[in-house]
């Protein structure tokens, strides 16, 4: 078989469409005679419901309808938990409270939504919210996470005693003995706070129920639109075929687009059965930092216990996890954090204790990195306070404890968020640290540039982290393919599609398989009427779980065409090649068939086929893989400090990157630009300010500092391949790897700039401001007025 | 607030009339009673750029403008830069983002392109600085802005001669 795409940098077939203003999304989707949605959201953070006026928002000209929780009926229920925990971890502790539709008694966090509007224009639906009166009894709110847990604070939800949501312990070894035999045992207290992942594109739905041909069809900005469709169907009382859910082009997803079954993705299909019109309702931006699920909040107590000659004994954590008003996506984001913290490093005891506290404010679901960038951070971090202790290099200590190419599959032995136990299944960890401290400069930087950049008064540092990224998590993934009597390909697949280049990346498989070329491979996915059977787009696993069953169906096709070719051109299938749209015969390339001719003898329409005989050249294939596969790799960069400002400027970015085997190098380099974006960001820039009344007091992208173009550098990536060994095309998943080891690499650079004078930082984001105040409160003021 | 205000707009060179309430944003009009869904609204307070149309020329964010206030004015969208949104009619500057893969989920690029095109009107020969202060008022979550840096340098190479 010929391999002319796969490992290609191809331009994308889908870019036309969304450069020519054609793509689709879900707010372009528009009916003549479309309702529109406004919400009343709670305005506090925690209180009682004690009255809700909403009559002078219905006699509003304009308005249709108006729903609180009492109007539901039947249909209020709490939305469904969408990952139970683990069921194999022994002593898990897990308080089930999931989101409701429409509060009822209780608000938990401020931007909840209390009444939904129905009007004839968003203008007039927002109006009409305007005109809702809801009076609220005020509880204190529960905002700090470590203050949740403790005894006096008012518990969220009424029906527990506490804020305890989950409490998990999971252990390796016997980290005590590592402590007994360790020369050097370090204690740190580390803080992670809020972000958002600020998906340019803002949810929204449009619903459309079809009372004649009974069916629902829903546009739903979702990164699974197949559960969502499941779901839907259940809760309606429809057939799982009267429902369509349609997810478009999508603005980005980057987690919390994941199959949420949000209030508003729950109440429009049901308003638009209610009032028989298409209805919809598009998520503003101020909306988006409340009513959007967010991510990050994390507090560390972290203990490392080594040798002498900095070899890691043992690790120890406990750490709080910030839930949010509920916990609909159980366990997934601490659970990273839990396995990602042993990193690449072979790390013999370990005992890791977490508790998810509910707090009054959003809920907490995955946003890329999706926990393991806290647990990077952990041990990143750690690591580079015992070089200083033990007078290593923060390159020299990371490869003494690398896990070793020989090691694989190495088993961490506790459990990951896919309930598998934590395997490793293949890497090679130094020869990517070496590419990376070769690109950045490192001995070059620090044996001339920084001396001589010090001596000019600048304040340079250079920092190097290093990661794993579990990736590609089952369950499981399908495809159907066709040959069409065009020629052309379909591919179907039921995964969304928010920007990764999957329109392209999988028509190189398929075009490969079947020799066409990689344009007349025609994707639908996200659409439940074309395929219903998947999980979505989460967990940096597109490529590796869809990729790998279009691989398998496409090997299908190939077999379906070669045998009915065989039998056409009267030839061996051993001697017949696929190129050019053809099938033909090797070295006679005028004995040949059209894939389309062929496609068309395939599906008779008169006489007679043998019994058994499937028609067309189609089919379908699923691939599931027994665990998720580890990508890894290492960041390094060079930062300059201004002592006056504290602004940092990242002068140099590199990232070596192990994803295995690379489907389109140029939408991968994209992933990992972007991801790496976000991790600046997330190290610098975005941090979300709670006040103690649970009001988010940065909630426009005036307050909410997203990074520019001035603000992210330029960045140069090594590619480093080590197959996986867990599926036949030897892949692994990339698109979170950018913005997990960001942070720590981050601020390893800027304690390395600012000096022996300087403070450690244990802490992310950092912002201009707060990391003068660290510097302040070292005494390092530099301040000559 | 609920009078009718009769105005007329032209876009991408057809004129548009239209009754609309003074209240109604441009990005809205243009959405959503012209029906051209390419300029998309990231933000409705000025800072994303995703809603960046050309207003008599000029770049403006279409999301802090009411249409009454076109009345009169000329107007393109990313609709109006190629005749058939086919891949051989591109504009330079669209093949540039395809060439360098300037764009993933692609929400952010008509702000994109609508902002380049101005600028790569007055600097035919940008360096890479130029190019980030001229876009560092548009947000890309995606991109991490390299490939569109990259692609607006293709793009000045490619514009150069026309
Ligand atoms: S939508 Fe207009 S600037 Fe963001
Ligand atoms: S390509 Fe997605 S926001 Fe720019």
């Amino acid at each position: 078989m010929s391999t002319r795409y796969f490992g290609q940098r191809i331009k994308r077939n889908e870019d036309v469409r969304m450069l020519t203003g054609q793509a689709l999304h879900v707010d372009d989707v528009n009916f003549a005679d479309m309702l529109h949605v406004a919400f009343y959201r709670s305005r506090d953070a925690h209180g009682y419901i004690k009255e809700i006026d909403v009559s002078a928002a219905q006699e509003r000209e304009g308005v249709v309808a108006v729903y609180t929780a009492e109007d539901l009926g039947d249909y209020w229920q709490p939305g469904p938990l969408l990952v139970p925990p683990p069921p194999t971890i022994k002593g898990l502790i897990f308080n089930q409270r999931t989101q409701v539709p429409l509060a009822k008694d209780k608000v938990r966090y401020v931007g909840e939504p209390i009444v939904m509007v129905v009007a004839e224009s968003r203008y007039i639906a927002e109006d009409a919210a305007g005109d809702i009166w809801v009076e609220i009894e005020p509880l204190p709110a529960v905002i700090d996470i470590e203050q949740a847990l403790s005894e006096d604070a008012p518990p969220i939800h009424d029906d527990l005693d506490s804020n305890l949501a989950a409490h998990v312990i999971q252990r390796k070894g016997d980290y005590e003995t590592a402590v007994q035999q360790a020369d050097l045992v370090i204690k740190r207290k580390l803080k992670y706070d809020r972000g958002t992942a600020a998906a340019m594109e803002n949810r929204g739905i449009v619903a459309q129920w079809d009372a004649k041909s009974h069916k629902l069809t829903v546009w739903d900005t979702t990164q699974a639109p197949i559960v969502i469709r499941n779901g839907l169907a259940a809760m309606l009382g429809l057939s799982e075929h009267q429902v369509r859910v349609i997810a478009p082009f999508i603005g980005g997803g980057f987690g919390p687009k994941i199959m949420m079954f949000y209030p508003e993705e729950v109440l429009l299909p049901w308003a638009s059965m209610k009032l028989n019109r298409p209805i919809k309702w598009i998520e503003d931006r101020q909306e988006n930092f409340f009513a959007t699920t967010q991510e990050r909040g994390q507090v560390h107590e972290a203990e490392l216990a080594l040798t002498r000659d900095g070899r890691v004994l043992g690790l120890k954590h406990n750490f709080i996890h910030d839930g949010g008003a509920y916990i609909p996506y159980g366990l997934t984001v601490p659970l990273n954090s839990q396995a990602n913290a042993l990193g690449p490093y072979a790390t013999p005891n370990y005992y890791s204790e977490f508790k998810v506290a509910f707090t009054n404010k959003p809920i907490v679901t995955p946003y890329r990195g999706a926990g393991r960038q806290h647990g990077v951070f952990v041990i990143e971090r750690m690591l580079d306070i015992a070089a200083k202790e033990l007078d290593l290099s923060p390159i020299e200590i990371r490869r003494r404890n690398f896990i070793q190419p020989e090691a694989f599959p190495y088993n961490h032995e506790i459990i990951f968020q896919d309930f598998a136990p934590l395997v490793f299944d293949s890497g090679n960890y130094e020869p990517a640290l070496d590419m990376a401290v070769e690109m950045i400069g490192y001995e070059q930087f620090i044996k001339e540039e920084q001396p001589r950049l010090q001596a000019e008064g600048k304040k340079v540092g250079i920092g190097v982290a290093a990661y794993v990224e579990g990736t590609g998590i089952g369950p499981y993934e399908g495809a159907r393919i066709t040959v069409e009597a065009s020629g052309k390909v379909s591919v179907a697949s039921g995964i969304g599609t928010q920007g990764q280049g999957h329109f392209t990346s999988f028509a190189q498989i398929v075009a490969d398989q079947l020799g066409v070329d990689v344009r007349n491979v025609y994707l639908v996915t996200g659409d439940t009427d074309q395929f219903h059977w998947g999980a979505g787009t989460f967990a940096s696993r597109g490529a590796v779980v869809a990729g790998n069953a279009i691989h398998s169906a496409a090997v299908e096709v190939r077999k379906k065409i070669l045998k009915l070719a065989s039998e056409k051109l009267e030839a061996a299938e051993e001697d017949l090649e696929l190129a050019d749209g053809q099938v033909r015969v090797k070295g006679v390339p005028e004995t040949a068939i059209n894939l389309g001719s062929l496609a068309v003898m395939a599906n008779p329409l008169r006489g007679a086929v043998r019994p058994g005989t499937e028609p067309g050249l189609e089919a379908t294939s699923y691939f599931g893989p027994e665990s998720g596969t580890t990508a890894s790799g290492v960041h390094a960069l060079i930062v300059e400090v201004d002592p006056e400002t504290m602004l940092v400027e990242v002068k140099k970015y590199v990232v070596v990157h192990d994803c295995g085997k690379v489907i389109n190098p140029l939408i991968l380099d994209g992933q990992i630009h972007g991801g790496v974006a976000q991790g600046l960001g997330n190290a610098f820039y975005e941090q979300l300010h709670f006040d103690e009344n649970g009001q988010l007091l940065n909630a426009s992208f005036m307050d909410y500092l997203l990074p520019t173009a001035l603000d992210v550098p330029r960045m140069e990536i090594g590619h480093f391949e080590t197959l996986s060994p867990l599926n036949p095309l030897g892949i692994k998943g990339a698109g979170e790897a950018g913005a997990i080891p960001a942070a720590p690499a981050f601020v390893q650079a800027v304690e390395n700039a600012l000096g022996e004078a300087g403070p450690e930082i244990l802490e992310i984001p950092l912002s201009p401001n707060r990391l003068f105040e660290l510097v302040l409160g070292v005494g390092l003021t530099q301040k000559t007025r | 607030m609920n009078t009718l205000h009769t105005i007329t707009v032209t876009i991408n060179g057809q004129a548009y009339e239209r009754e609309v309430e003074p209240r109604l944003l441009l990005s809205d009009f243009i959405r959503h009673e012209i029906g051209l869904t390419g300029t998309h609204v990231g933000c409705e307070h000025g800072v994303c750029g995703a809603c960046t149309i050309l207003f008599d020329g000029e770049p403006v964010r279409s999301c802090i403008m009411f249409a009454v206030q076109a009345n009169g004015h000329e107007i393109m969208t990313i609709e109006g830069l190629t005749p058939d949104a086919s891949e051989e009619n591109l504009h330079p500057l669209q093949a540039s983002f395809r060439e360098a893969h300037g764009l993933q989920c692609g929400f952010c690029t008509g702000g994109f392109l609508m902002t380049l095109l101005p600028f790569l009107k007055e600097n035919p020969d940008p360096s890479e600085q130029d190019i980030r202060e001229a876009i560092s008022g548009n947000i890309c979550r995606c991109t991490g802005y390299q490939h569109i840096v990259d692609a607006v340098k293709i793009a000045a190479a490619k514009m150069e001669g026309q």
